[in-house]
């Protein structure tokens, strides 16, 4: 080894081991848990929306890069694989190729791509892709098949626990009837419920959050505290009017709360920088979540009330600065 | 009877911190005599203020401890000869750094001290000098803060007008990775520290000294609790293993939960921090009259044969230390002086140990190159890491874009340029780099 080969450079001269790649795979390895109880209650279904997503969304990535941008494809830094995993757990396990299709290339191709790429995008890509799909096939995107182990592709389909309400207290019915229609709170939790194909089962996504605060991916404040204001402030609705309202802990365990708490809401791109600013845009999520599922239109509004806030993430990360070192007022 | 450090809750800072592995791998080396080379460099400025000015010409006979640069003004300080010998060439050469700087050449022949300065081992509790006698010998002997700073110490140990210090802390952190020289001396001559913390609080005129020690030093923190069990004024302080804990501003809110407002010194909140190096080479200087003509220096890597830690004398070329250690490793790429987060990359390996040389770390060519960088992906990770609460992201950007106006507002002079947004990017953004490249200019705006 001669001496002048000797490379110089500023410190610091050593490095985490975290890299983008490595957080993108610890990402989706934090999404198998919840995958594989979707293969449990759907079956192929969820196999087949999963795959195609993934390939849809990644072939969206490398061919705009290669034909479009005419630069190298950047689908090796493994985030157009988790925007495809997070699509396909945002729909029905039923969805149609074509739908799947259109939905990858609004969220990468609009969602991303147009921004710029990996870093640049202001919404969501997966949540982009799943609103467009929710407002242009309103009929395919809301026809859950139910759960029930099934391996053929073809199941039976209804409605949500937070459709079934929604409908039900329309109807003038009261909330402690609807829930003698509904699984119990244990169902829900380990995620024997009908709805999109990742968001059912609480227990999967939590094992998920817990290996992602384990590997230092994601820090606490975004999906606790999102996950809190919707309990809390259900809470007090269930506490003025229970038969008005449903409790609590069914809307945290039910819909995309979890999903959206833990894996959409997290993105780092469109969340805030600062712990103080994620626990803002948290409490934003979870006050839109439950305003948007006790008076909107829609039974759930988890995907709008990230998206919402994912628009105020630059206003966030320019006002609330981190506490400065030794520059107290 | 006083708590047992054990028993202590472990403090740490506030603000930011990384855990980078600690690959203290030479910790179990004792401290060693490195040979005398055959010639020493020994460069007139190693400190921050004014360089010294050449008391020596070429030709000169000069024995070890003599002055050979004479400080210039209060905030200098001396430069004496580390051996015996002859003053050979005085001339420019690079320091660790990259900068050239004026340097005095001897060529080492036998190992001749000055009669004056007591060599031998043995402990010298009693302190016969008062502060400002204590000022002047820690001045004459050349004394600078030895965790890489390089602030003359004889200057912090005056209390400036008007201003009162209540709190000594001695910093015995050493949160670099690798890095192992403060601890050996902290394990293997706690007592003369002790001493030379009683002359600190002495010629600060303070009643109360805190001695900081991170708990991946179980044993030096162990030691020094024993020794100071009947000690009412001094204690140790376990803290939790965090870079960069041996930050001044950071050790301080770590120990006494207090912040050095921006722009100002530690003692505007009553505090004065001395390094443990510094603080055994106070003891040596005011006891044994002997100025700073040695220090420990970890020579270390992966690769390294035999890591070590070396009583070095001021001036030998790195190499030296090197061969002494193993030689350079065959999958050597980069030979940095300093702990592999703060420390400089040397081209040479001529270049000389300097009184603020606290180790030389050779890293494999494959830990060498920067991986691929990414966009940012605003994950936060950096803000997180900032112990001064800044955001490295955004300074980036604006350091790109040339917008020191709006760096100075986001307070990119407060950084410390401890590394760890670098550190810690997950898209291997090279922040500090461009963080510095901001400062310089928005030191030019003034």
């Amino acid at each position: 080894m001669s001496q002048s080969l000797l490379t110089v450079a500023p410190s610091p001269h050593i490095h985490t081991e975290l890299t983008i790649p490595q957080v993108m795979r610890g990402v989706i390895i934090a999404m198998v848990p919840a995958l594989l109880v979707s293969v449990y209650n759907f079956g192929l279904g969820a196999v087949y929306v999963t795959g195609l997503s993934i390939l849809f969304c990644a072939g969206a990535e490398w061919a705009i890069c290669k034909f479009l941008l005419k630069r190298e494809p950047t689908i090796t830094d493994g985030s157009a694989v988790i925007t495809g995993m997070l699509l396909a757990f945002n729909v029905p396990s039923n969805l149609p190729w074509y739908i799947i299709l259109i939905g990858s290339l609004v969220s990468v191709g609009i969602g991303k791509m147009s921004f710029g790429g990996l870093g640049n995008n202001p919404f969501n890509p997966a949540l982009v892709g799943r609103v467009f799909l929710l407002l242009s096939f309103p009929v395919e995107m809301t026809s859950w098949p139910q759960a029930v182990a099934t391996w053929s592709l073809d199941g039976t389909t209804g409605a949500t626990p937070l459709g079934i309400l929604k409908d039900g207290l329309r109807a003038g019915e009261t909330v402690p009837a609807l829930m003698q229609q509904m699984p119990s709170y244990t169902d829900f939790f380990f995620g024997f419920q009908g709805g999109s194909l990742g968001e059912m089962s609480a227990f999967a996504l939590l094992i998920g959050l817990g290996y992602m605060l384990y590997r230092k991916i994601i820090t606490w404040h975004i999906p606790v505290t999102m996950i809190a204001t919707v309990f809390v402030m259900t809470g007090i609705f269930w506490f003025i009017d229970p038969t008005r309202f449903a409790s609590p802990l069914f809307h945290v365990l039910t819909g995309g709360v979890m999903l959206g708490a833990i894996f959409m809401a997290t993105d780092y791109v469109t969340s805030p920088v600062s712990h103080k600013g994620m626990i803002v845009f948290a409490i934003g999520c979870g006050v839109l979540t439950v305003l948007i599922r006790l008076f909107g239109a829609y039974p759930e509004g988890v995907s709008f009330a990230i998206l919402i806030m994912n628009a105020f993430v630059p206003l966030i990360n320019t006002y609330l600065k981190p506490v400065r070192y030794g520059r107290k007022k | 009877m006083k708590n047992r450090a054990f028993d202590k809750e472990l403090k740490t800072f506030r603000l930011g911190g990384v855990h980078p592995q600690d690959n203290k791998l030479s910790a179990s080396a004792p401290l060693a005599q490195l040979p005398l080379p055959k010639q020493v460099t020994i460069p007139i400025i190693q400190h921050i203020g004014a360089p010294a000015k050449v008391v020596v010409q070429r030709g000169d006979t000069v024995k070890v401890g003599q002055v050979i640069a004479q400080h210039e003004g209060f905030i200098s300080s001396n430069i004496h000869a580390s051996c015996s010998g002859r003053i050979g060439i005085i001339e420019e050469v690079m320091d660790s750094s990259g900068f050239k700087h004026l340097a005095v050449n001897i060529r080492v022949k036998g190992d001749d001290w000055l009669e004056t300065i007591d060599r031998t081992d043995t402990l010298v509790e009693e302190i016969s000098l008062s502060r400002d006698e204590i000022v002047a010998r820690v001045m004459e002997a050349g004394v600078v803060g030895m965790g890489g700073a390089g602030f003359p110490s004889h200057a912090k140990i005056k209390v400036p007008e008007g201003k009162t210090i209540d709190t000594l802390i001695i910093n015995g952190v050493e949160c670099e990775p690798y890095l192992t020289a403060d601890h050996r001396l902290m394990l293997e001559k706690p007592r003369e520290i002790i001493v030379g913390v009683r002359i600190l609080m002495r010629a600060l005129g303070v009643s109360r000294a805190i001695i900081g020690i991170e708990d991946n030093k179980h044993d030096a923190i162990e030691l020094f609790d024993e020794w100071l069990r009947e000690d009412k004024q001094i204690e140790v302080q376990p803290l939790e293993v965090q870079y960069p804990q041996g930050g001044e501003k950071q050790l301080i809110q770590a120990v006494l939960d207090r912040e050095v407002p921006s722009g100002r010194l530690p003692a505007d909140v009553g505090v004065i921090v001395h390094n443990v190096g510094t603080t055994f080479a106070i003891y040596e200087a005011v006891q044994k009259n002997k100025p700073l003509v040695e220090r420990v220096v970890t020579v270390t890597g992966k690769d390294v044969k035999q890591p070590s830690n070396f009583w070095v004398r001021i001036g030998t070329p790195v190499i030296e230390l090197i061969t002494a250690a193993g030689g350079l490793p065959e999958s050597t790429g980069k030979v940095v002086s300093g702990g592999p987060m703060m420390g400089k990359a040397i081209a040479d390996l001529e270049v000389p140990v300097a009184k603020g040389t606290s180790g030389i770390l050779m890293i494999a060519q494959a830990e060498t190159k920067r991986a691929e960088e990414y966009n940012c992906v605003h994950c936060g990770k950096c803000i997180e890491a900032c112990p001064m609460g800044l955001e490295p992201y955004r300074l980036l950007l604006l350091s790109k874009a040339g917008q020191s106006e709006k760096s100075k507002r986001e307070n990119v002079l407060d950084c410390i340029e401890c590394g760890s947004c670098s550190f810690v990017c997950p898209s291997n953004r090279p922040i500090l780099d461009y963080i510095r490249l901001s400062k310089t200019k928005v030191k030019k705006l003034k």
